[in-house]
Order: structure tokens, then sequence, then C-alpha cells
């Protein structure tokens, strides 16, 4: 459950941002969760709603777009979604494999009231 | 009132990823190879360093950070090895952070070669935060079961090398030891595996082995 401890470092960015843009409020906050990006979406909304209270983003909308693990193979050049994370390309059985993403954790976009 | 889209793209952790990045860099330049050990509670972290401190000896300095909810237990544990010690409490978080150890370094004595984290004892959150170390191992001890690594594939699929523990209790444990080897190493194909047993000696002299030619080829790297 370190999903309160990422939900406060993204508290840190919004409060940057809207500090930058001289917003009044943020209203929406989207998010790309990737499958391997050890953070579960559900609990990241119940910290996201219990942090958000007396900030600058108290009536803001979290939106989590959740992003599959894609794989790229370096030996056939074929590209796969691999949610079972065994990284082995399906199509000729490599295991030099390149991550395209799936692994990450973004803050994609804000939207503000200025 | 003006609504405005603004396109953000920021890594959520990038500001523990800076101080992470910090912290290796300075380390590595200093010669200090830095390990980070993660798994769930009881799968003998403290027991494995406690060999190694021993297999050390005298010839290579090492220092520990343990890192635990509550307690200074293993800190101490870790000091009657005669090793420098510190306990960092989270006082209930799951994981360390970078910034924890951050604070530690300037602690760290001058003729230290190893600097051993001991993450807080929990298969999950760790693997999210990187410390600043140059090598990551998940130690999966045999009583957990054989189907952790495809359980918390997180853990696996970020660390360098892979430490079974506890393999003496292999005759009486149900753990199929290829069954888990091969699911880790579906996870992550680059895993070193070590097998070993704090209690009995078996696999230490090994994992130290490997543990001084990472340092060198990190010395290497870095001249």
């Amino acid at each position: 459950m370190h999903e309160l401890s990422i939900i406060a470092s993204l508290f840190e960015i919004l409060e940057e941002k809207a500090q930058e843009q001289k917003a009044n409020k943020i209203v929406l906050v989207k998010l790309k969760v990737g499958k391997l990006a050890g953070a579960v979406p559900e609990f990241l909304e119940t910290a996201f709603n219990i942090y958000k209270d007396g900030t600058i983003a108290r009536e803001a909308i979290l939106e989590i777009e959740e992003v599959p693990l894609r794989i790229r193979c370096r030996t056939c050049q074929a590209i796969a979604e691999r949610d079972d994370f065994v990284f082995v390309c399906p199509a000729c059985g490599s295991t030099v494999l390149e991550t395209l993403e799936g692994t990450e954790l973004l803050l994609e976009k804000i939207a503000l009231e200025i | 009132m003006d609504r405005k889209e603004v396109l953000v793209r920021e890594e959520i952790l990038a500001s523990n990823k800076k101080i992470a990045a910090e912290i290796r860099a300075r380390l590595e330049k200093e010669g200090i190879l830095t390990v980070n050990l993660l798994s769930s509670p009881g799968a003998g972290k403290t027991s494995l360093l406690e060999r190694i401190a021993e297999a050390f000896k005298l010839n290579h300095r090492m220092a520990v950070i343990e890192g635990d909810i509550e307690t200074d237990l293993d800190a101490e544990r870790i000091r009657k090895k005669g090793v420098t010690a510190w306990q960092i409490t989270t006082g209930g978080a799951c994981h360390l952070e970078a910034r924890m150890v951050a604070r530690l370094i300037p602690e760290i004595p001058s003729e230290t070669k190893f600097l051993f984290i001991e993450n807080v004892g929990n298969l999950v959150c760790p693997a999210s935060y990187d410390l600043g170390e140059s090598l990551r191992c998940v130690l999966l001890s045999l009583p957990e079961g054989d189907d952790k690594p495809k359980k918390y594939p997180k853990a696996f699929a970020t660390a360098d090398c892979l430490i079974f523990t506890k393999a003496d209790l292999m005759p009486v444990v149900p753990f199929d030891l290829r069954r888990a080897e091969k699911e880790a190493l579906e996870i992550n194909p680059k895993l070193r595996v070590f097998l070993t047993s704090a209690l009995r000696g078996a696999g230490i002299a090994e994992l130290v082995r490997f543990f001084i030619e990472r340092r060198v080829n990190m010395i290497q790297r870095h001249a």
C-alpha cells in the first residue's frame, strides 16, 4: 500500500503546476498507470480522494488510463502485449526484448480553472 | 472563469528517481557498491547479511542500512558482527525512499566498499522505489512457495539477482526450485540466481564473490 506516498508525490507536482499556471483550482487530473507500474488504480483513486481535501485539487476528478505491458522482440521485431509478465516473444521464443510501455506511472494531463 | 488543459507527461516518482540517481553517482564514484535487498518479511534478509558479514571479515568493509516499520532489532544484530549499521524506522510506511537513504550518506565511513540496504519486508511496494542502488537483489525463501515470482512480478522484473534462501529446508517443504527459477527467468531473463542457506552457510561464498566481481566491474566502468 504505497499508493498514498505516490499520491503525496503527485500533489507536490500538482501544487507546482497550479502555481506556474496561476490557477484557482485543478478540476481534472489524468494519470497513465502501466500494468507493471506496481500501483493499483483503485487504491490510487481512494488515496487521491482522501488527500485532495483542502488542496488546490479538492474538486478535481481523477481519471486513470491503464496501460498494458507491450514488448518488442529484438530478434524478430514482433510487437506483443504480455499481461502475464512472461518476457518471451510469442512469435519466435526469443527473450531479448524491449519494453515499449506498461511500466509508467505518469501525470499525463491536468485541467485547470484560471 | 477560463478552463485550460495542460499536458504534463511527468513521472510521478520523478523526485525519488532524481535523488536516487544522485546517490548512485556519488557512491559509485567513491567505489561503494550499494545493494538493495527486497523480500517478504521473514525471508531471511538479516540472517543473510550476518553470514555475508562473516564471509567478508576485515578484507572488505561493509555497512548496512536497515529498514523496518518499527524497532532497531535488525541493526543491533548486524552491529554484533562488528559492522556499522543504521536503522531507519518508517513508522508505518511499507517501503524505503531515496531521501531516507540520502540523509545517511554523510555518515558512511570512508573505508566502506559495500553498502547493503535491507528494505522493509514487503514484496510489493519497495519494488517501485529506486534507492540509488547499483544492484537490486530479491530474496525468496523456500517456505514461501514456488509461485511467488508470478504473483509478485514487479519485484522480480526490477531485480538484478534472485537469492533463494533457507535451502536447508528443501527436504521438508514442497518447493519446486526448477519451477520458481524458470518462472522468475521468464519475467526477467537477466537475473543471476543463487541458492543459499544462512543456517548452513551454503552459497554464501559464491554470493560474496559475485558482489566483489560486480564492484570491480563498477570501478572499471567509472575509471
